[in-house]
């Protein structure tokens, strides 16, 4: 093992299921329901959903798989970038919004 | 790798053979004003491939003769080839149902502007490629001012009917990747496709076919430059669906090469793969009986077809499923 993320480790996401298989199993289960055909959203928003997620969790793994599934569902570039823009948003705007902690904190140790 | 003909075997279809032969599908020859990174044949301006009028002629005979229900031009640009509009008129009057596949900007360039109207006095069915709605989209796999060029085509095309819902004029556009990944499922697709080109270009079509990139051609020669071949071949392996078998194309198809030969479908004819020894190999000795019930050679390229959907010139085999992810 030369590096931590080898891309083809994403093919070999089942051995997780060697042990505890029920566990793998319900969560594969659960898996497939969310993201796949027959919900509300459409599998196209589903997977721009967890593109931007991919971004925001840092998953190399995740990155690969939904920028493919995304392609595979007809988004286009502008609109994936779209999605990273809204996760950074949000991922940004956490950190801005923690700055009234931080007023509170001040206000409540200073003089 | 597990070999194509071994997988079909698996699953009892030891000797996968035709059913029929509705369709001819005549390649005109492989000059294209378009050199396109996806064509399997590799298709360009300075490429010297044309059928020959004798060879048209021999189509002409064999359509007729056979009554074969469909002749399907491609080529290249069909439309290129000196004996195109005499080819469309005997078929015509023979009463083929004409289907041409246009790249769309042929129809601009000098000499071909008469073309559309062309089309429409004959019913001819045009199937246009369009690889995305978006101008990056397309002008990246097909050259830079593309889309435009395939936009003002498809507004002509609009003027004289072909397209609008209720016409008999059928204009189909058919989608490719631009790049290694599976096509989107096709209904959906089509969906998208309906409403941006409708809402940005106001521009109509009827029916849109998703077509999978074949790992041969430029495509291929891509897929290798940029290490993709190995993961694109697994994943066509993995996405293996059994359901595609009894509709690929191949069954219900025969592929008529510019000079003559016979293959059973265009990619074969890209990779000089003819007929299994012992069948007729020419459209000269064209015999119905013997190719509507043939033995159809089966090689590692034809896991494009029955990837996921499955893929052909008809777009999806089985409708209503996604690609394999």
């Amino acid at each position: 093992m030369s590096y931590y993320y080898e891309d083809k480790d994403l093919e070999r996401f089942q051995e997780v299921g060697k042990y505890r298989a029920d566990l793998f199993d319900n969560f594969m289960n659960y898996y497939q329901g969310v993201m796949g055909a027959g919900g509300v959203l459409t599998v196209r928003e589903k997977a721009l959903i967890a593109l931007a997620v991919a971004h925001t969790v840092q998953c190399p793994y995740c990155i690969d798989a939904y920028t493919r599934v995304s392609l595979e569902n007809g988004s286009n570039l502008e609109e994936m970038t779209e999605a990273v823009h809204v996760a950074a948003a949000i991922r940004g705007g956490a950190a801005l919004v923690h700055g009234v902690q931080m007023q509170n904190v001040a206000a409540k140790i200073t003089m | 790798m597990v070999p194509f003909a071994r997988r079909l075997e698996n699953l009892g279809y030891s000797g996968l053979r035709a059913v029929e032969v509705n369709t001819l599908q005549v390649n005109l020859g492989w000059r294209c004003n378009q050199a396109c990174k996806h064509c399997h044949l590799q298709a360009g301006p300075e490429r010297p491939e044309q059928m020959a009028l004798e060879t048209i002629e021999e189509v002409i005979r064999v359509a007729g003769r056979y009554k074969i229900p469909v002749a399907d031009l491609t080529g290249g640009a069909p439309e290129l080839n000196p004996h195109f509009e005499y080819l469309v008129d005997r078929l015509h009057h023979l009463g083929v149902h004409v289907r041409c596949r246009s790249n769309l900007t042929v129809l601009l360039e000098p000499g071909m502007k008469h073309l559309p109207e062309f089309f429409a006095a004959r019913r001819v069915e045009l199937i246009c490629s369009l690889p995305y709605y978006q101008e990056e989209m397309v002008d990246r796999v097909r050259g830079p001012g593309t889309f435009r060029k395939c936009l003002d085509a498809l507004t002509l095309l609009n003027r004289l009917g072909y397209g609008l819902e209720g016409s008999e004029l059928e204009l189909h556009v058919m989608y490719n990747p631009g790049g290694a990944f599976f096509p989107p499922p096709q209904g959906p697709l089509e969906d998208l496709f309906r409403r941006e080109l409708a809402q940005r270009h106001e521009i109509h079509f009827h029916r849109l076919f998703t077509l999978l990139n074949m790992p041969i051609g430029r495509f291929g020669e891509f897929l290798r430059r940029s290490s993709n071949y190995e993961s694109y071949m697994g994943k066509l392996m993995a996405s293996f669906n059994p359901a595609t078998v009894s509709g690929l194309m191949c069954r219900s198809l025969i592929s008529v090469a510019w000079d003559g030969r016979l293959y059973d479908c265009d990619f074969h004819q890209a990779l000089n793969l003819p007929l299994i020894p012992g069948l007729p190999q020419s459209i000269g000795e064209f015999d119905l009986a013997t190719l509507a019930t043939r033995p159809i050679r089966l090689e590692e390229h034809c896991y494009g077809c029955t990837a996921g959907s499955g893929s052909s010139c008809g777009g999806s085999v089985v409708v209503g499923e996604g690609p394999g992810t």
